[in-house]
């Protein structure tokens, strides 16, 4: 005996409570809204760092408000600000404590450049010993330009071939 | 105790070797290296100049003789005096003075700082290490011959050196040093930039 489906749609009775989706949109989707910054903050950069936490900006929004002092449980350093040389292997020891997967955002123009500081103590950009994913203009730079650099990193995330990095590793 | 007017009468009075140093603003005297924690101690405990206000040095160029000053600002907080004290170290080469830690416990972090950065020992001092730049630095930025953009070393982590394969270089100058400009102007105008922009990174300047 056959009997007609006619029904069209997702039916609730049936199927329960359940989604089909690709494995990569689901892991990027998770990452991508929270993601727990290390506050790396060096200099005044950070003074706009700790003003994007705060009520008016409120990085909340965006799943990145949990500012972790531990490496260990954060996944998105936000390096505000110069970073010395001597300052500098502190900075690649914590990068290489954090938990793969990690990103790095480079805060303003002395993370980025070394900005003014063309001199003898200072470390001419952080991406000479750790990779940066994206980089912020400003000395310092705006509370929205660091929701700026975070939407562009979550945007980057979204592209990722998570699931595969995940069963080869 | 000696009135702020007396000072250069009972300090020429009490050490004859001390003489008058050009100043446009403070009291300042020349004291031989040998007098000068008796200068400071008199100071301190008969002028009322209780407090180290800054300790630093001078590089008069390498060449000159002397070439290392070491400049004292005493102030008297009684009564808001100051003096200037400077002495000129004996060895061109291996600049020593006699630590005053001894009289102020503060002028420990500021005879640090000068020994970083202009290499001068202070006879005595009970932990003189670097205090800015990192043990095992092998200069001494503020000399004289020091390039502003530093000279290229090795990073003070070796494993960090080894993993990421940077270097302390010297930084790019790009048409700098980077400078304001003065007087009556906007901002955008007079924001520090450099005054040769012919040249930069990529483009080397032209001799």
């Amino acid at each position: 005996m056959v009997t007609s489906n006619n029904e069209l749609a997702y039916n609730s009775k049936i199927e329960g409570e359940v989604v089909v989706t690709r494995a990569d949109a689901v892991i990027n989707w998770i990452r991508t809204n929270s993601m727990w910054p290390m506050p790396m903050g060096l200099a005044c950069c950070a003074i706009e760092l700790m003003g994007t936490a705060s009520s008016r900006f409120d990085i909340a929004r965006f799943g990145a408000e949990v500012m972790r002092f531990s490496p260990r449980q954060s996944d998105c350093m936000i390096v505000a600000g110069t970073v010395t040389y001597k300052m500098a292997s502190v900075v690649r020891r914590i990068y290489d404590q954090m938990a793969e997967p990690k990103w790095v955002i480079a805060m303003g123009a002395c993370a980025s450049t070394g900005g003014m500081y063309r001199s003898y103590a200072t470390l001419q950009g952080v991406d000479r010993i750790i990779p940066v994913d994206v980089y912020i203009s400003g000395c310092p730079p705006r509370p929205e330009a660091l929701i700026d650099a975070l939407m562009k990193l979550q945007a980057k995330v979204r592209t990722e071939p998570s699931a595969n990095k995940l069963l080869s590793a | 105790m000696f009135a702020t007017a007396d000072v250069t009468t009972a300090l020429k009075g009490k050490f004859p070797q001390v003489s008058d140093r050009p100043s446009s603003d403070l009291p300042a005297f020349n004291v031989p290296v040998g007098e000068v924690l008796a200068v400071l101690a008199y100071l301190r405990d008969e002028g009322g100049f209780d407090m180290l206000v800054d300790l630093t040095a001078i590089d008069w160029a390498e060449g000159a003789s002397p070439r290392f000053t070491v400049v004292y600002h005493l102030l008297a907080t009684t009564r808001g005096a100051y003096v200037r004290i400077a002495t000129n170290c004996p060895s061109d080469a291996v600049p020593a003075v006699p630590s005053a830690v001894g009289l102020w416990p503060g002028a420990n972090w500021h005879e640090r700082e000068c020994f970083d950065l202009f290499g001068i020992t202070f006879a005595g001092h009970p932990d003189l290490r670097r205090i800015l730049m990192w043990d095992g630095y092998p200069y001494h930025p503020l000399r004289k011959e020091f390039p502003l953009a530093g000279i290229e070393t090795v990073l003070p982590d070796v494993e960090v050196a080894a993993e990421t394969k940077a270097k302390v270089i010297a930084a790019p100058m790009a048409g700098g040093p980077f400078v304001a400009s003065v007087g009556e102007m906007n901002l955008t105008d007079a924001e520090p930039r450099a005054k040769d922009e012919s040249w930069n990174e990529r483009k080397e300047k032209p001799e």
